[in-house]
């Protein structure tokens, strides 16, 4: 299940698509599992009348937990080392959205071989939501 | 904030599984996860900040008999100072960043504790001024083991942003 090292070579791209037009429901779905409860996710009274947003939008964490879901796909279950990133754009209601991963280098880390990777997840119209790296030990 | 008990449970790892669209049987089914490598029901790479749930602080979350700022017969419970608004429940996170020590097993009960990060602003072109903090939290086991290392930048902002 993991990745091994011959698996793959600087520059490879591993592409999923992680939802098809957003739901309100799993922001609501979201912030009960996650606890954050902000209005801003899941009110759109207060979302619109209040925050002066065209309606509610995605917990940021949100869209990295599912950019995640390339990672532990591609990785395999417990590989990851490092995961983060910047929330570039905000994530609405009816959007699909897109995640990247690319190869950029490998190394070895405390005698592990691992992959250092690009993560960048995009929405319909191309525009990138999530910017990020991860790193994630390879298979000996 | 400080969380002195963050339980990972099979069943809270299952509901936030399902939220971020994963249907990873890792995360779900005990038989097949005591299979794998990792040997056991494991946490999604972003389920610490879950740790929400346990933390008797956190601001957002409605708590019984006291003012919650969503909206009710209202659009908000809360007449807020004039503080621009923008960021409405008190700003918007910016980054995220974890560090994993070892899988983050179902069953484990981790502490967390933060310490403050620096403080940096930056004049923005759609949304004002904008001030950046950064909070590190650190997730431990009961050995006090480092499991998960998380540093994250939050961001307030003079107006709301218009993507």
């Amino acid at each position: 299940m993991a990745l091994s090292s011959n698996d793959i070579s600087i520059g490879q791209t591993f592409e999923q698509v992680l939802v098809e037009d957003l739901k309100r429901t799993q922001l609501v779905q979201y912030a009960g599992a996650s606890g954050d409860y902000n209005p801003l996710h899941t009110d759109e009274v207060f979302a619109k009348e209040v925050a002066g947003y065209p309606t509610v939008f995605a917990h940021g964490m949100l869209t990295m937990g599912m950019t995640g879901k390339l990672l532990t796909d591609t990785l395999g279950d417990g590989m990851l080392v490092r995961y983060g990133g910047r929330f570039t754009s905000q994530v609405f209601p009816g959007d699909t959205l897109t995640a990247q991963a690319t190869v950029e280098s490998m190394d070895t880390e405390d005698g592990a071989a691992v992959v250092n990777l690009t993560v960048a997840t995009s929405n319909q119209d191309g525009v990138v939501v999530f910017s990020g790296s991860a790193t994630g030990r390879l298979d000996a | 904030m400080a969380i002195e008990q963050f339980p990972v449970e099979a069943s809270h790892i299952l509901m936030f599984a399902r939220s971020i669209g994963d249907p990873n049987p890792i995360y779900a089914d005990r038989s097949y996860a005591e299979g794998t490598e990792v040997g056991g029901v494991i946490a999604p790479p972003t389920f610490v900040q879950a740790s929400a749930q346990f933390d008797d602080e956190y601001p957002l979350r409605p708590k019984p008999g006291q003012p919650w700022f969503g909206s009710g017969k209202e659009p908000t419970g809360i007449k807020r100072e004039s503080s621009g608004g923008g960021g409405g429940g008190g700003g918007l996170h910016a980054e995220q960043h974890y560090e994993y020590h070892q899988p983050l097993k179902a069953g484990e009960v981790l502490t967390a504790t933060a310490k403050p990060g620096k403080t940096w602003e930056k004049e923005g072109r759609r949304a004002g001024k904008l001030v950046f903090s950064e909070s590190i939290v650190e997730y431990r086991n009961p050995a006090g083991e480092l499991v998960v290392t998380a540093r994250g930048v939050g961001v307030r902002t003079e107006r709301p942003v218009d993507s």
